[in-house]
């Protein structure tokens, strides 16, 4: 079985096969970060950090402890979500813009603290063992794909998800329906970097090399131009903005130096003509559950309700 | 018997001082009006009652608990349910959803439970806060926009929608600040049947509104407040040929 | 020493201050974070580099120079980046900041290569005034001084003018100045040439000290002036210069004390302990919560 997974990889232009993984990596960071800033409101400008801390313990825990990469990544996942619910708990308290320069301010220093670290092997990086896996890496990514998506829609449509999302429009009338929001927005937080944390481990052992500097304030600006390309708090959003922004400097690449050049102008240029990202407004969860006929359409259901009471 | 119970309450902003030992009593299964000129502390008093603010002084008691200074999830959850006078909808989600999140502190699933949203141990719980939320829209007739954003519904439909949230929650004392703020007279009217119709489902109810018309019509006890002191309370025939009311009204210039 | 290392830290302050005081203008009237600051920065210093080593200019002109075209570059990033955006949510302003910022430093690593560039040698006389134990440079000097006289002209100009009381009503609140008969979008340009102004002489006089200019100097200036800002309390003038000045001295504290491989994590450490004792940051305004 393995080996057939592996001969199928094979016959994939390994150029290719590099997008799609860094696709599919992408994906997984983009919904973790949508979770945060997309469904909670709250702005992370250090979702890259995240990722840094999965990407480290899950690279130690396959040269130290030889876990299978399976265990190895839930087990990252909830140290980067440990992490990220110590930092949360004191400064989710605070509001706005705050909490945005918060989050990047212990983004830069978990950067700098591993740049320094004789166990992250200072700024010479990481050389990560191949991992233990029944399946090949690039497939395992696209399986962690598709189980953070069905996730993601179930936290999306929960008494968690709406709490979540009733911080994100007022955070007093959601504390005055009995929400806890405080103990929600780490819990958001907490979750998003668990999500980062499982794509900070994959991507350390697909790429096979790792540094503290490559997850600084850029990456995580990356993550945050995933989300909201695709469009805050939409699930599609956050597939189509991260396959977007994974794919185009890679067609940009014909242009040469001109790429970040062009990347750049795109940015500007999308938020210009789709200020709520190419899937705002576009509800794909409903747009399936009706052609299918799980979901009513409007406004013709509950006229009986209220005849019968008023 | 009391539901809600104000001893010597007083807060201070600053050197403001905003209520003054104010005490009164919200009798179980009543309607009881607060009315006061603008600035006289009506909303602050209910911002205190639901923990928005914390009280300088005195103790705030919900069915002989101890509330005062007690974080407002806490109290929403031990049963007080609130509409806002400045609205405050979930602007960008739909009507059902308002309804549904305002029927929160029912349900127990968390993390966990939205994970295994697909069983039927969560499906149980889900189905049971959706008949909470349909049962408390139909209460006031806005099951039919169920599926719309609660921040395009007219104006009189929000304010029946934050009391449909507040409902959803099934309190047992339901605050309502200004409630007929903004709607016209026959939207009045129909907010006063559905009021006496909540009072009659067993909800008490303690509101503030301007329209002494419709306080008038509406309440078993009226409590007035002016200038963060209560200067009279009783039923509607006392408070209406009351003196100082009536000067309260008149100095402060404002309307009745 | 100490007093040495206080005068190293006061330039260096001065600096992020002068930085500082564009986000937080900016933030002031359009609550956006002008990511794409620390590029006009980046800009400026480019700027003053070519006409210093091309033009062969004197030093103070060059600044003006730089000033001028950071100037125009503020505008224009404003009128096509962010105008558009105006009624969008804040984070489509923000990406679209981003992408400008993606765009500038590009852009300059394409015009000017990878590689630092240093002002020339004789662009401006270097001599060490000892003073006591210390031996300040009068490059030093000078930076300070240009700084302070910017941060009183930008006093001047908010306090004292007209179009300074505009700014503030604007930024006191938007719809209202508009009512009031405010020309609201030449305030905007207006705060973006200032700050943008002041973003190119401090990336010259950054220039001149570190020697070192190069496309990615934005980034983490551009970080470290916007912590400088909110750590003053953002939307506060005095504010942002306080926060420059203390994020100066201190990251120099924590160099000379041998932390020196933590360097860029001293700002940021200072900020987040300051936000947690007072989360409006220093100056910052407390916000009431309005029910």
């Amino acid at each position: 079985m393995t080996e057939l997974l592996q001969h199928l990889i094979d016959h994939i232009d390994p150029y290719y096969l590099q997008i799609l993984v860094n696709s599919g990596i992408g994906i997984i960071l983009a919904l973790g970060l949508n979770i945060v800033t997309g469904l909670t409101g709250q702005l992370s400008l250090g979702h890259g950090a995240f990722m840094s801390i999965g990407a480290f313990s899950s690279a130690l825990i396959t040269s130290k402890l030889g876990l299978p990469i399976t265990l190895n990544l839930v087990v990252s996942g909830c140290i980067t979500a440990i992490a990220a619910a110590v930092i949360g708990m004191p400064i989710l308290r605070l509001s706005g813009d705050y909490l945005a320069i918060c989050t990047l301010g212990f983004a830069e220093i978990i950067k700098v603290i591993f740049l320094n670290l004789d166990i992250t092997n200072r700024a010479l990086g990481l050389t990560v063992a191949p991992p233990e896996s029944f399946v090949p890496l690039p497939i395992l990514v696209w399986f962690v794909v598709v189980f953070a998506v069905v996730c993601t829609t179930l936290i999306h449509n929960s008494r968690f998800g709406r709490a979540l999302s009733a911080i994100r429009c007022d955070e007093i009338a959601a504390e005055a329906m009995g929400i806890q929001v405080t103990r929600y927005k780490v819990q958001s937080f907490a979750l998003g970097a668990f999500y980062a944390g499982v794509g900070g481990g994959l991507y350390a052992h697909f790429m096979g090399y790792i540094n503290p500097s490559d997850f600084g304030f850029l990456k995580s600006i990356d993550i945050l131009s995933m989300v909201v390309l695709g469009g805050m708090g939409s699930i599609s959003g956050s597939i189509v903005g991260a396959t977007v922004l994974s794919v185009a400097p890679e067609f940009l690449r014909f242009m040469a130096s001109y790429r970040m050049l062009v990347y750049g102008g795109l940015l500007v240029v999308i938020m210009i003509f789709r200020p709520n990202g190419l899937m705002g407004n576009v509800r794909v969860t409903e747009l399936f559950l009706r052609a299918i006929g799980r979901k009513p359409h409007l406004n013709t259901i509950d006229r009986e309700a209220d005849r019968g009471d008023s | 018997m009391a539901i809600l119970e104000l001893n010597n309450v007083s807060i201070r902003f600053g050197g403001l001082i905003a209520l003054n030992n104010v005490s009164l009593t919200v009798t179980q299964g009543s309607i009881h009006a607060l009315i006061g000129p603008n600035g006289a502390g009506k909303s602050t008093l209910f911002n205190l009652i639901t923990g928005i603010y914390r009280p300088s002084a005195g103790t705030i008691s919900f069915k002989d608990m101890p509330i005062g200074g007690a974080p407002p999830f806490r109290i929403a959850t031990a049963g007080i349910g609130r509409t806002f006078q400045n609205i405050r909808l979930f602007g960008d989600l739909t009507v059902l959803d308002n309804v549904l999140i305002g029927a929160h502190s029912r349900g127990k699933q968390n993390l966990t439970g939205a994970l295994l949203g697909f069983t039927t141990r969560v499906r149980a719980e889900e189905g049971l806060l959706l008949d909470l939320a349909r049962q408390s829209l139909a209460t006031v007739g806005l099951s039919y926009r169920s599926f719309e954003l609660a921040g395009n519904l007219p104006y009189g439909e929000q304010r029946r929608l934050e009391i449909a949230r507040a409902l959803s929650l099934q309190p047992d004392l339901l605050l309502l600040d200004e409630p007929a703020a903004g709607m016209n007279p026959q939207e009045k009217a129909e907010l006063l049947t559905m009021v006496k119709r909540i009072r009659s489902s067993g909800i008490t109810v303690f509101l503030v509104e301007h329209d002494m018309k419709f306080v008038m019509n509406i309440s078993d006890l009226i409590t007035v407040l002016d200038y963060g002191e209560k200067i009279a309370e009783g039923v509607p025939e006392q408070i209406r040929n009351n003196p100082s009311v009536i000067k309260a009204y008149l100095g402060g210039g404002s309307q009745c | 020493m100490l007093l040495q290392q206080l005068i190293n830290g006061i330039a260096l302050g001065s600096v992020y201050a002068l930085i500082a005081l564009g986000y937080t203008m900016v933030y002031g009237i359009v609550t956006l974070i002008n990511f794409a600051h620390g590029e006009i920065f980046m800009v400026g210093a480019f700027a003053g580099l070519y006409a210093t080593s091309v033009l062969h200019l004197n030093i103070f002109i060059a600044l003006v120079i730089a000033m001028i075209v950071c100037i125009l570059l503020g505008v224009a990033i404003e009128q096509i980046a962010y105008r558009p955006l105006r009624k969008s949510t804040r984070l489509s302003a923000l990406i679209s900041a981003i992408g400008v910022s993606i765009f500038l430093s590009t852009l300059a690593q394409m015009l000017f290569g990878s590689n630092a560039k240093g002002y020339p040698e004789d662009c401006f006389p270097v001599s060490q005034i000892h003073l006591g134990s210390a031996d300040i440079s009068t490059l030093q000097v000078l930076i300070i001084a240009i700084s302070a006289l910017l941060m009183v002209s930008l006093h001047f100009i908010v306090h004292r003018t007209r179009m300074g009381r505009a700014m503030r009503a604007t930024s006191e609140d938007y719809h209202t100045a508009a009512l009031m008969g405010v020309d609201v979008n030449r305030i905007i340009s207006v705060t973006f040439a200032l700050g943008s102004a002041l973003a190119a002489a401090g990336g010259v006089l950054v220039g001149v000290l570190f020697n070192a200019v190069s496309f990615n100097m934005g980034l983490m200036a551009g970080l470290k002036a916007f912590a400088a800002a909110v750590l003053g309390g953002i939307g506060s003038l005095p504010g942002a210069m306080l926060g420059g000045l203390l994020l100066g001295v201190t990251e120099v504290a924590g160099v000379a004390a041998g932390f020196s491989s933590y360097r860029d994590a001293i700002a940021f450490a200072i900020l987040v302990l300051v936000l947690l004792v007072k989360p409006t940051g220093l100056l910052g305004r407390k916000i009431q919560k309005k029910v």
